[in-house]
């Protein structure tokens, strides 16, 4: 078991003609995702590593079978390829686009809430299921299936948690990053309630960083609801400056909100144990019982 | 009333807006403002208008609400004051809206929120049409922030947008692009090291301490910065060359990173995935010579062939580490002992 994606998991790609849409159409299907068709309008009829080429999505499923997608277009065209495969039914939607302008993420958001299209992203690293299905542009080889859940609002550093997971002996069930930009698709929230229903998952690794409150939202939560799985959370972000990017564009402290020490501190007092090295997530979580073999 | 016409938040405080009763007196007024930089920007531009006497300021804005994921009509009867701190000691003074992003925002919602101000009457019409006019430009501008502080009621009674301030999205230039070339000879508290840097592509922000950072992504690099103050050293910026780090992007990332005199010990992060350690290798190597780095540096390299990575590194000198703790202990050690 895992969330969201799986061995049945069929995708198209928006964006396979460009060159990192080629490039990790190509590591996907190395990882065994089912990549079944790509959306590109005007290249209709090409292959990319022989997969079919279609104008639009109505083409694209009248001659395949596929329920999820991924979009690498560029900013400028995301919002009109993101709203095309939610128009498609196709679900998840994972957009790995950077710099699309906060208004198209708000249409899309909302759009994608009526039609019950869950959004992983914009900015994000992607979802993997390991052994199973990779839908972004994460190094694969650094997952194993296991029994901890991961959530991430980063890319390189849920590489580098996940990597310290597996060295541990930690494998996965899903890891996921909800993007960085300040309006995406899944809150901590969302993805800590699909981790508790499903089995296989034991335990939850959880990153975090400054800007906005899901961290705070999610330490309510899990108060609140007397969250039944251990969950270990790394927050960066301790040493920026209020009123600065630290490039994502969501991890800003405006004014007083959205710091680590808050975050930090409201996570404490609802039970999450606190990482203060990303290293120390491993160290954490470990437990007989969730090592492999 | 003299206002100088700067993109920085908090004129007034700075001098830069100032009463004046008589036209001799206005341009003595201009000319001390035109002498002025307020927070790093020159002044090349002022506003004359009218003195308004108000009897009462209101403020009034519109957000980006990140929780519920749409934009966010803010306002309080506390105006002309800092609004955090009414949030924060008066919570039950702010009135939230939530606009929404398909119906977008109708006139009936723009008179509830007016009466919701305590409006009512003509002042409630003008106070929605305001409000209204927000929200427009909100959208025609890709607004991140519009704010109206003070919203100001005059003694004869009508209302007035006494202030208007509004943040663009830095995500929406493509489109938006008379403030693109706005933004490339002045932003409001960037250093010039952090315009050259944006120029690059570069995630850049500049800080008072001697470690200069380098990493691949931006949680990477912000965890690198936690973990360089927790071992009692002081990062000198934060830098994130990005995902697919090519030569040519940590060749600017260099460049901008020891452009900083402050740099005494430089701190490489790489956690390669994608990316190649032995090509990271090569391209640190290569630019080191090109541009003759005299300065220690420490180099934490690990991820996809990072053996062979770490080998030519070692060929020319350089340590890396395998771990990030060792990486920022060991950059600090470097400062603290005098090197």
């Amino acid at each position: 078991m895992a969330i969201l994606v799986g061995r049945k998991t069929r995708a198209i790609v928006w964006g396979i003609t460009g060159s990192q849409g080629q490039f990790h159409t190509q590591l996907m299907l190395e990882y065994g995702t089912k990549i079944v068709a790509g959306v590109t309008p005007g290249r209709g009829g090409h292959e990319v590593h022989r997969v079919p080429v279609f104008d639009t999505a109505r083409e694209a499923l009248e001659n395949v079978d596929a329920d999820a997608s991924i979009i690498f277009v560029p900013a400028p065209y995301a919002k009109d390829a993101t709203l095309e495969a939610i128009a498609a039914n196709l679900n998840p939607v994972v957009v790995i686009t950077e710099g699309i302008p906060v208004k198209d993420e708000i249409l899309i958001m909302e759009i994608a809430k009526q039609k019950g299209t869950t959004i992983i992203g914009p900015n994000t690293p992607g979802i993997i299921t390991p052994a199973q299905c990779k839908l972004g542009i994460m190094p694969g080889h650094i997952f194993k299936p296991g029994k901890v859940g991961l959530v991430s609002r980063s890319g390189t550093l849920t590489y580098e948690i996940a990597a310290s997971l597996t060295n541990a002996g930690l494998g996965q069930t899903t890891c996921l990053g909800v993007g960085g930009d300040p309006v995406v698709g899944m809150s901590f929230v969302d993805v800590f309630k699909m981790f508790r229903k499903d089995p296989a998952t034991k335990a939850i690794a959880m990153i975090g960083e400054i800007g906005g409150n899901a961290e705070e939202m999610a330490a309510e939560y899990v108060k609140k609801t007397k969250y039944p799985k251990p969950i270990v959370a790394y927050i960066a972000g301790r040493g920026a400056p209020a009123g600065k990017r630290m490039g994502h564009a969501g991890a800003i402290i405006t004014g007083k909100a959205g710091t680590a020490e808050t975050k930090i501190e409201a996570l404490r007092a609802a039970g999450v144990r606190i990482a203060l090295k990303p290293g120390e997530i491993a160290k954490l979580i470990k437990h007989p019982k969730l090592t492999l073999n | 009333m003299i206002k100088a016409q700067v993109l920085v938040a908090g004129r007034g405080k700075a001098g830069a807006i100032k009463p004046a009763s008589s036209p001799e007196e206005a341009q003595r007024v201009a000319q001390t403002i035109f002498s002025m930089t307020v927070k790093g920007e020159k002044v090349a531009k002022v506003l004359v208008e009218e003195q308004l006497a108000s009897r009462y300021e209101r403020y009034v804005s519109i957000v980006v609400d990140r929780g519920s994921k749409c934009y966010t009509i803010l306002c309080s009867t506390e105006g002309g004051v800092d609004i955090e701190q009414v949030a924060t000691l008066h919570p039950e003074k702010i009135i939230r809206y939530r606009i929404d992003a398909l119906l977008g925002l109708q006139e009936f919602e723009c008179r509830t929120v007016a009466k919701q101000l305590g409006y009512s009457g003509q002042q409630m019409s003008k106070v929605a049409s305001i409000v209204s006019k927000l929200y427009q430009i909100m959208l025609q501008c890709d607004g991140e922030l519009i704010e109206s502080n003070p919203l100001i009621e005059t003694e004869a009674g009508d209302v007035v947008a006494a202030d208007l301030r509004i943040l663009v999205d830095d995500n929406s230039l493509f489109r938006q692009k008379k403030f693109l070339e706005r933004s490339k000879t002045f932003e409001p508290d960037m250093s010039e090291l952090e315009i050259k840097a944006r120029e690059k592509g570069l995630a850049f922000v500049e800080l008072d301490g001697d470690v200069g950072i380098i990493g691949n992504g931006a949680g990477l690099v912000m965890a690198t910065l936690d973990m360089i103050i927790d071992y009692k050293g002081k990062p000198a910026n934060f830098c994130d060359v990005g995902g697919g780090a090519s030569e040519e992007r940590i060749a600017s990332a260099l460049e901008i990173v020891l452009a900083n005199p402050r740099v005494k010990v430089l701190l490489i992060n790489i956690m390669g995935g994608i990316t190649r350690c032995d090509d990271v290798a090569r391209a640190i190597l290569d630019i080191q010579k090109k541009m003759g780095i005299t300065i220690p540096m420490v180099i934490r390299l690990v991820g996809t062939n990072e053996k062979e990575g770490q080998k030519i590194l070692a060929a020319a000198n350089i340590p890396s580490l395998n771990s990030m703790e060792e990486a920022a202990s060991k950059a600090v050690s470097l400062i603290s002992g005098g090197i």
